[in-house]
């Protein structure tokens, strides 16, 4: 099993970077898996249209907490049309593991909120590609 | 009545039959602890249903040819050994149905549209499934009735202190309750639900997809109204299920799918409709998943229904024993193997049961995770989720004791 729950990713899980409420913020977004209880919620600090910081809240399970805690070290620097524009998959390479259908919705709900917070700061819909994630509830 | 649980040659018997209990996962056996989800099959079970197919396939309730009549004499013959599993007074009071879900709804959408209407009272209780549970909602929300649910104590018992309460604001019609949460094992009392709900004048339908598998149920002893149960936990195939409801009621109800089966004359102006129980089958039923239902009660009962209870209250005891030895794990639902069925929820620290489901799945041991489609049961337990493992006539300890190495191996892999 340690080829799921490898290290990179438990020190992800049980260190998580940029972790913890930003007291002011840019974008902001909730996000949760109903069918497993996880819940995210993501903001941003924007300079100049780029991410200078995203930091998170919640709790769920080792996999989507680690997914998160790497999304925030993947998005910083980033553009924000660089990063509504992030495939689900890099965030799969950045995991590293193989994954279930199921705990690939664990692994992509941080960057749903992500662009969801983006999307909505600059008003624009979100992207098609996350409107069928009905499982989720995006807030 | 003191039953002797299965002897470990018994059990040995009986793991034989189940071809699926050959498989390894990981290169280890397969541990399988989620019956209360489905149970596996025995082989006499799925060689009944290719033999049904190989020999006598042909729709019922039609030929006139000889596959037809085996064809029907089998899928009735089927109705009747339901009909004798849960003691039922007439052959005509079952009705075959997909599942639980699906009797629970027909339910809903005959007796319950037929026969509520705004200040009428519909109680339920928070521990039930979500599939005897929304069907009410829906109820409720359709004719202008008002649904009450009975609440429980931190292990999970059924409060019935807002009973008197209820009966004051009067009008109740419909009481629906489980036998046996499928979440915590717990058991309600159904005996003084039933009798407090017949004094109001209600109906009580009673929810036993947990309870059929692996214990005696009997109808007319627990004096309900309504009583659903599932094939495919019952040792049968998926996709039938049957609704036990007494033939007074039923009579009177107005049919839930129309087409045809469920039909006695049909003109284009106006249909007339078929007598019991064949009034609730619109359609070709699943006559071949009822031949393998028989088949699985005719195991069941080879076996003994109270023997296998037996060894379900034997191996909950012991597997709450070996589970009070994991640091960090915490049951959910009644401590002792008295109160409840052979389902036990529990939580291991702060490891989301996901985590601890799928770090279990690579020993080979299958549990399930999540709400156990209870959502509203676990936010009154102040949970995201549980981890459940559930057992049945082939449970070892063994596969207890695996189960309890593979949380020793969570707590090791998520650093707890």
């Amino acid at each position: 099993m340690d080829d799921l729950y490898r290290e990179n990713l438990m020190d992800h899980y049980q260190h998580p970077r940029h972790h913890g409420p930003m007291a002011e913020c840019d974008a902001e977004a909730e996000g949760q898996n109903p069918l497993c209880g996880d819940q995210v919620i993501v903001q941003v600090k924007l300079t100049d249209g780029t991410i200078e910081e995203m930091r998170f809240t919640g709790h769920g399970c080792a996999i989507s907490q680690a997914a998160t805690s790497m999304l925030t070290e993947l998005v910083q620097g980033l553009t924000v049309d660089e990063a509504a524009a992030l495939p689900s998959q890099a965030i799969l390479d950045e995991l590293a593991i193989p994954l279930s259908a199921m705990r690939v919705k664990c692994a992509v709900l941080g960057l749903g909120t992500l662009k969801l917070a983006l999307h909505r700061s600059a008003g624009t819909p979100l992207p098609a590609e996350w409107g069928d994630t009905d499982e989720m509830v995006w807030s | 009545m003191t039953v002797s649980p299965l002897t470990p040659t018994d059990l040995a018997r009986i793991r034989a039959d189940f071809p699926i209990l050959a498989r390894e996962l990981h290169g280890q056996p397969l541990a399988y602890l989620d019956s209360a989800s489905t149970s596996q099959k025995p082989q006499q079970m799925l060689d009944a249903m290719t033999s049904f197919y190989s020999t006598s396939n042909a729709n019922v309730h039609r030929g006139v040819y000889t596959l037809g009549v085996e064809s029907t004499d089998a899928f009735e013959a089927a109705r009747d050994a339901v009909a004798a599993l849960l003691n039922a007074p007439s052959r005509r009071e079952v009705i075959f149905t997909r599942n639980t879900t699906e009797a629970l709804n027909l339910v809903a959408k005959t007796y319950g549209v037929q026969n509520c209407g705004p200040g009428d009272v519909i109680v339920s209780t928070v521990l039930e499934h979500h599939a005897n549970l929304v069907p009410w909602q829906v109820l409720a929300e359709q004719t202008g009735a008002t649904l009450r649910f009975l609440d429980i104590d931190d292990e999970g018992n059924l409060q019935l202190d807002a009973l008197d309460a209820i009966a004051r604001e009067g009008n109740v019609k419909l009481v629906a309750v489980t036998h046996q949460s499928n979440t915590l094992g717990v058991r309600p009392p159904v005996a003084e639900i039933v009798a407090w709900a017949h004094a109001q004048g209600a109906v009580v339908v009673l929810d036993a997809a947990q309870t059929v598998p692996n214990r005696p149920v009997d109808v007319q002893a627990l004096d309900v109204d309504f009583l659903a149960f599932s094939g495919h936990k019952t040792l049968g195939p998926t996709g039938i299920g049957a609704l036990w409801g007494r033939e007074s009621l039923l009579a009177d109800l107005q049919p839930f799918l129309t087409g045809g089966e469920m039909i006695r004359s049909v003109k284009l102006e106006r249909t007339s409709w078929n007598a019991l129980p064949w009034k609730f089958e619109a359609g070709t039923p699943a006559y071949a998943e009822a031949v393998g239902l028989h088949a699985a009660i005719d195991y069941l009962q080879a076996v003994g229904l109270e023997a296998i209870d037996a060894h379900e209250h034997a191996i909950t005891d012991y597997a709450l024993g070996r589970l009070a030895e994991v640091p960090g794990l915490r049951i959910i639902g009644p401590q002792t193997a008295a109160a409840r069925g052979g389902v036990v929820s529990f939580v291991l620290d702060d490891v989301h049961p996901h985590d601890i489901a799928e770090i279990l799945d690579r020993h080979a041991v299958c549990v399930r995770a999540g709400h156990h489609c209870t959502q509203p049961l676990i936010e009154r337990l102040g949970l995201a989720a549980t981890v459940r493992a559930s057992f049945y006539l082939t449970t070892t300890e063994a596969e207890i004791d695996r189960l309890v190495a593979g949380l020793l191996d969570v707590r090791r892999v998520m650093g707890v």
